[in-house]
């Protein structure tokens, strides 16, 4: 089985790392894995993405036009994306910085407000991990504990964000879970 | 060693270390300038050298003259710094220096852009620089595939005196996959005291050269080169088939990452009953005919088509040593766009499609 999914935000929101975290944990659960950023002139600035392909077999293509999921963390990447997902698939929109909603109905969009929880949280740039921990939940491609207990090593240098990194995790997954019971 | 979860160009970096080579002379270049960036902080724990130079020329030469000393030396680049590094490319050829040098090749022509491409197969393969030579070529499809190369390009380097040339693109370059270094098995480096400049105290010079004004002398110099270009196409020939679902009506050619893309697409069409099947070189140079011819000769095949990010080179070589006994069709995307496995599909169905829909019904 393979799934995909795109990461989509401006620079500076974590895309490229919350992307990295997942593809690792992926890794440490013995499946295939293809990490693959956008390295276009549309780094500065504009939107910043990446895939993620996790699979139990060889990955072909990594460049996957249609994903089966997306988490958009600003406006421009959920308008950019929005039409590309797979029908079934969910999207994970950060509803503190879009006001919009999905209109597609073949689609599980789930709402999660990733800066607030973040902020909350005392971790003002933990709104990547926040929808990582959210998207894990809804997808369930890797395992929660797998991210959870990543965090130390990840954060080794930082030791003071591993706390508050993996209460965002957490807090993501739960606000997940009470969505998805809504949605499924 | 577990699988560790590294960017292409990154690895491709390491792959040299593991490989034995400490001397990397280089110019940064979107998009392979992470091997730099991560060179420059690993070199030194190695005791190894990072010099950044001042232009691709200048890191060409540096390799020229690293290379003249017998150590294991590399540098990288994308397309246009390899243009400037193809002066270089043929005086060490001609001077039978091993060395290794790695195109992670963007769009061109021009500037271009800084996005995949496969654009550059025709000056790796056919014109690296003026003269009568070539590189021997590989073209890895995945991050492990290059670090292989990267380990394996040092002992053929060795072998024939000769630079080896990676090739690879910017999508393999700049995405991450899980590596595993230990797989590879690396050769001790050759013994080139015979012909390296390590100082001439106690015995004969060494000359390293490439002026041969007599054009005797550089008749039977150009034989030699020949003869052993002869020999690298004999032992050297890679390639691989993939898919099919037994007779494949229809084979596909492509390398690198265009070949990963059909690797899906194969099977897309494998899953509902349309056999077709993919035929991945992956040395460049020498092509891998022999293997070709076998494939493509088979009765069942009726047609082929080459998939590249380009506007079409690799379907040269395709055609010649197919001898055009069959119609080659071409699918290609370039400019930096890497094509989907639906586009391929889409192409293959263009050019089957009478006999499927008569065989649905």
């Amino acid at each position: 089985m393979q799934r995909e999914v795109k990461f989509a935000g401006f620079g500076g929101q974590g895309i490229l790392s919350a992307g990295h975290f997942l593809a690792d944990a992926a890794l440490e659960e013995g499946k295939e894995v293809a990490w693959v950023p956008s390295y276009g002139p549309e780094m500065r600035g504009g939107t910043a993405y990446c895939t993620v392909v996790i699979s139990d077999d060889p990955i072909g293509s990594p460049v996957v036009n249609t994903p089966m999921d997306l988490v958009a963390m600003n406006r421009p990447s959920l308008e950019k994306f929005v039409d590309t997902v797979k029908p079934g698939g969910f999207i994970l929109v950060n509803s503190s910085l879009i006001p919009d909603r999905v209109e597609r109905k073949d689609v599980h969009e789930i709402l999660i407000p990733a800066n607030d929880i973040a902020i909350k949280n005392k971790n003002n740039r933990g709104a990547n991990m926040v929808i990582l921990g959210a998207y894990v939940t809804c997808s369930g491609i890797v395992k929660l504990d797998t991210i959870v207990e990543m965090m130390p090593v990840a954060f080794a240098r930082k030791p003071q964000f591993v706390e508050s990194n993996i209460a965002c995790v957490r807090e993501g997954a739960r606000l997940a879970r009470e969505a998805l019971e809504a949605v499924l | 060693m577990a699988k560790k979860l590294m960017k292409g160009n990154e690895a491709i970096g390491e792959a040299a270390i593991r490989a034995g080579s400490k001397y990397y002379f280089a110019y940064p270049i979107t998009p392979q300038t992470e091997v730099a960036e991560y060179l420059a902080r690993r070199l030194p724990e190695v005791d190894g050298v990072f010099l950044q130079a001042e232009s691709e020329l200048g890191a060409s030469n540096m390799i020229f003259g690293a290379a003249s000393s017998g150590k294991r030396v590399f540098t990288s680049s994308s397309s246009p710094g390899i243009s400037l590094m193809s002066e270089a490319l043929s005086y060490i050829t001609c001077a039978e220096l091993p060395c290794v040098f790695i195109n992670v090749c963007r769009a061109g022509p021009g500037l271009g852009g800084i996005l995949p491409s496969q654009g550059d197969y025709m000056q790796a393969t056919h014109a690296s620089g003026h003269g009568d030579f070539h590189l021997l070529v590989l073209a890895p499809s995945t991050v492990q595939e290059a670090v292989e190369h990267m380990m394996q390009a040092f002992d053929l380097a060795d072998k024939y005196r000769n630079p080896v040339m990676i090739f690879a693109d910017g999508l393999i370059g700049q995405m991450m996959e899980p590596v595993d270094f230990d797989a590879v098995k690396v050769g001790k480096p050759a013994d080139h005291s015979d012909w390296a400049t390590t100082g001439a105290k106690g015995r004969a010079p060494h000359i390293v050269k490439t002026l041969y004004l007599n054009p005797l002398d550089n008749e039977k110099h150009n034989h030699h080169l020949a003869e052993k270009y002869a020999r690298m196409d004999k032992a050297e020939q890679r390639s691989e088939m993939y898919g099919g679902l037994g007779k494949p009506e229809l084979l596909i050619t492509a390398f690198g990452t265009s070949a990963r893309v059909c690797k899906t697409a194969v099977d897309m069409l494998n899953a509902e009953g349309i056999d077709v099947a993919l035929f991945r070189p992956i040395s460049l140079y020498p092509f891998p005919k022999v293997a070709l011819a076998k494939e493509a000769g088979k009765a069942h095949v009726k047609q082929l088509l080459s998939v590249e990010m380009s506007s079409g080179q690799m379907i040269e070589d395709v055609r010649l040593y197919t001898k055009d006994a069959k119609p080659v069709h071409f699918f290609g995307r370039h400019g930096g766009i890497v094509p989907s496995p639906e586009e391929v599909v889409d192409a293959i169905r263009k050019i089957l499609p009478k006999k499927k829909a008569a065989a649905k019904k």
